[in-house]
């Protein structure tokens, strides 16, 4: 028996089911879901207003400009794309290796990729300046007799995103159905009972339903690996199918890869800490799923930092003088405050992590967590600032600063996932109860 | 009205497993499990023809293929683009989005396949008439032998499921 269990031992099938459901069902709202809610409705205002006035006055109204003209909006997106990951890595890739701990985080994990990924799709979307025409980005009859260029990588990143966002709520809402089932079969009120009722389909739990089922999640999770590796690499095209200094490098895909997973894990503990304790959850979310969340960041942060080496050393190695000057500037340029603030907040602070007290110490782990997604951001910021504003010819340099309306829909898009993500943990199983029911009948098992 | 047939509750998997087992042995071709949880013994002893693999894997060559045709068709033929002299047949780039495609509608098989081989959506289903069977979904376990199977016998059939050391047996309407 391990010192820290997938589960608090005692739980039965049917003390986890109400354990889950009664937060729904029948618990009163904690507090502090209210606060929160409150907070993030604010923000989701500041989201509305900074998007109506971007429609009306045009994109000019964030700081970009020629030579940097991706600025914000895409340092945005692919911050959030890559919070997503987590949430399939948990969900698909710890399914297939049979991880059995993922059972009680994957659902909210699953959750969090759908809204993170909603709010990355807002930026490229407003970042078109025509925002109502995205529809042009796909291919289809039209009578302008154009269509997209398929030898270019943004064209891939709308088939890659789109993709993405399909298979997570198609994988997403296949797992909820049994336990949608068992929230209609608790229903107090008619009202709720058609609600779940209809959501569910009509889930029995037949052999038949959980044969497919099985078979449904674990080829979907087959789908899905490479999938979120795709995603990300694809994300990754956009800079490196550029020529532009500091961006054009084989690195830039398995470099952004384990860089989205890492900030992936920051947000799940982000998450998952605060959860535990307001709803009362530490017999499910156990030491267990924190600690060895920790440990993933603690690996995909290491790949990240050996990139961050490793980009300088082969600009040197390679010997051209543009690339040499972009990691100079990088460095030691007129952004080196957030280059410095990145290494800082995903190098150095994060090596506390090898420590066992700290990986164990909800509170410390929180903080190293925000300090994470904090420095990703700043990550993807420097990648597209420092390259962008000092290219081959001095003549068309410039600088870029965020502006009031940058920030704004920054932040707005925070209380957009706020505000979804508090909506999922009130009205819909935020652990899947069905998969805890199989960790508790195989703890059982065992312990015979 | 035709009964749906009859129903045993169980506490713990192995006796559903067990009770299953027996009623397959007793030559019971309609016979039906409801479970919490997915309980892998089950697919032993009532065995299905899964063709999801099948249907899965046939969607996901479709998508290859339709990935493939319309970049083709489009950077070819309809709306060809000359960059430089480079061939327009350029299929090394056409590869993302080949991918991209053959994973939605691979995945779009594995959901809709899994709720066309289930029948769902099924509002109505007339086991949901026995008593408390709202526990199926939570922490209890049945079997179910359906009135349709040729060796059906109210009486019988209920004498033998008591036998399988059930918490209780009920006959359910149709």
């Amino acid at each position: 028996m391990k010192a820290t269990a997938d589960i608090a031992p005692g739980q039965t099938f049917g003390s986890v089911t109400d354990k889950i459901a009664d937060i729904v069902l029948t618990r009163r709202t904690p507090l502090t879901w209210f606060a929160v809610m409150y907070v993030a409705v604010l923000l989701v205002g500041l989201f509305v207003i900074a998007v109506s006035w971007l429609l009306y006055k045009g994109v000019g109204v964030w700081g970009i400009k020629i030579p940097v003209a991706w600025g914000f909006a895409i340092t945005n997106f692919v911050w959030w794309i890559g919070i997503g990951h987590a949430g399939t890595l948990i969900s698909a890739i710890l399914l297939l290796l049979n991880q059995k701990w993922r059972n009680s985080i994957n659902r909210f994990a699953e959750a969090m990729t759908l809204f993170a990924v909603a709010c990355a799709g807002v930026f490229p979307l407003l970042h078109l300046g025509r925002p109502w025409l995205f529809y042009w980005l796909f291919p289809y009859p039209n009578t302008m007799n154009i269509q997209p260029q398929f030898r270019s990588p943004l064209v891939w990143d709308v088939f890659a995103v789109s993709t993405y966002a399909t298979v997570s709520l198609l994988f997403w809402y296949l797992g909820l159905l049994p336990d949608l089932a068992a929230f209609r079969d608790r229903a107090k009120s008619s009202v709720v009972y058609k609600t779940y009722g209809v959501l569910s389909l009509g889930w029995r739990g037949t052999s038949n339903e959980w044969t497919y089922h099985r078979t449904a999640s674990l080829l979907l999770a087959g789908l899905a690996t490479p999938l979120v590796l795709s995603v990300h690499t694809v994300v990754s095209f956009d800079f490196t199918i550029s020529i532009l200094p500091g961006w054009h490098s084989t690195i830039f895909p398995p470099y952004f890869v384990a860089g989205a997973i890492y900030s992936g894990f920051a947000m799940v503990l982000v998450l998952a800490i605060p959860i535990r304790t307001v709803y009362g959850l530490k017999g499910l979310i156990t030491e267990r799923h924190l600690e060895n969340s920790a440990k993933v960041m603690l690996a995909t942060g290491l790949i990240v930092a050996y990139a961050y080496m490793i980009e300088p050393f082969t600009a040197w190695y390679g010997g051209n003088e543009y690339e040499m000057y972009a990691f100079w500037n990088r460095a030691f340029g007129p952004y080196w405050w957030a280059f410095l603030l990145n290494v800082t907040c995903n190098v150095f602070i994060p090596q506390v992590l090898w420590f066992r007290s700290i990986r164990r110490n909800t509170v410390a782990l929180f903080a190293v967590s925000l300090t994470i997604l904090y420095g990703m951001w700043l990550e993807r910021y420097v990648i597209i600032i420092t390259s962008l504003h000092r290219d081959f010819l001095p003549s068309s340099w410039g600088q870029f600063s965020g502006t009031f309306w940058d920030h704004a829909t920054f932040y707005g898009t925070i209380g957009l996932f706020l505000f979804l993500f508090l909506l999922f943990i009130r009205f819909l199983p935020m652990i899947s109860i069905y998969e805890v029911r199989e960790l508790v009948h195989e703890t059982v098992r065992d312990n015979r | 009205m035709k009964p749906y047939g009859i129903i045993a509750e169980f506490d713990t998997p192995e006796d559903l497993v067990r009770a299953a087992r027996q009623a397959r042995d007793r030559g019971f071709r309609r016979i039906e499990t409801y479970t919490p949880f997915p309980v892998p013994e089950i697919e032993d002893i009532i065995r299905h023809r899964n063709w999801l693999p099948l249907v899965v894997l046939i969607c996901g060559a479709t998508g290859t293929l339709t990935g493939y045709l319309l970049q083709t068709y489009i950077a070819v033929y309809d709306y060809p683009i000359n960059v430089g002299g480079r061939p327009l047949h350029s299929w090394p780039s056409f590869v993302v989005i080949m991918f991209e495609l053959t994973v939605l509608f691979a995945a779009f098989g594995a959901f809709f396949g899994t709720l066309i081989f289930n029948g769902l959506p099924r509002p109505y289903h007339p086991v949901g008439n026995a008593r408390g069977f709202e526990a199926a979904s939570q922490n209890r376990f049945y079997l179910a032998i359906e009135a349709a199977d040729p060796q059906f016998d109210a009486e019988d059939t209920a004498r033998f499921l008591a036998s399988l050391n059930p918490e209780r047996v009920e006959h359910v309407a149709g």
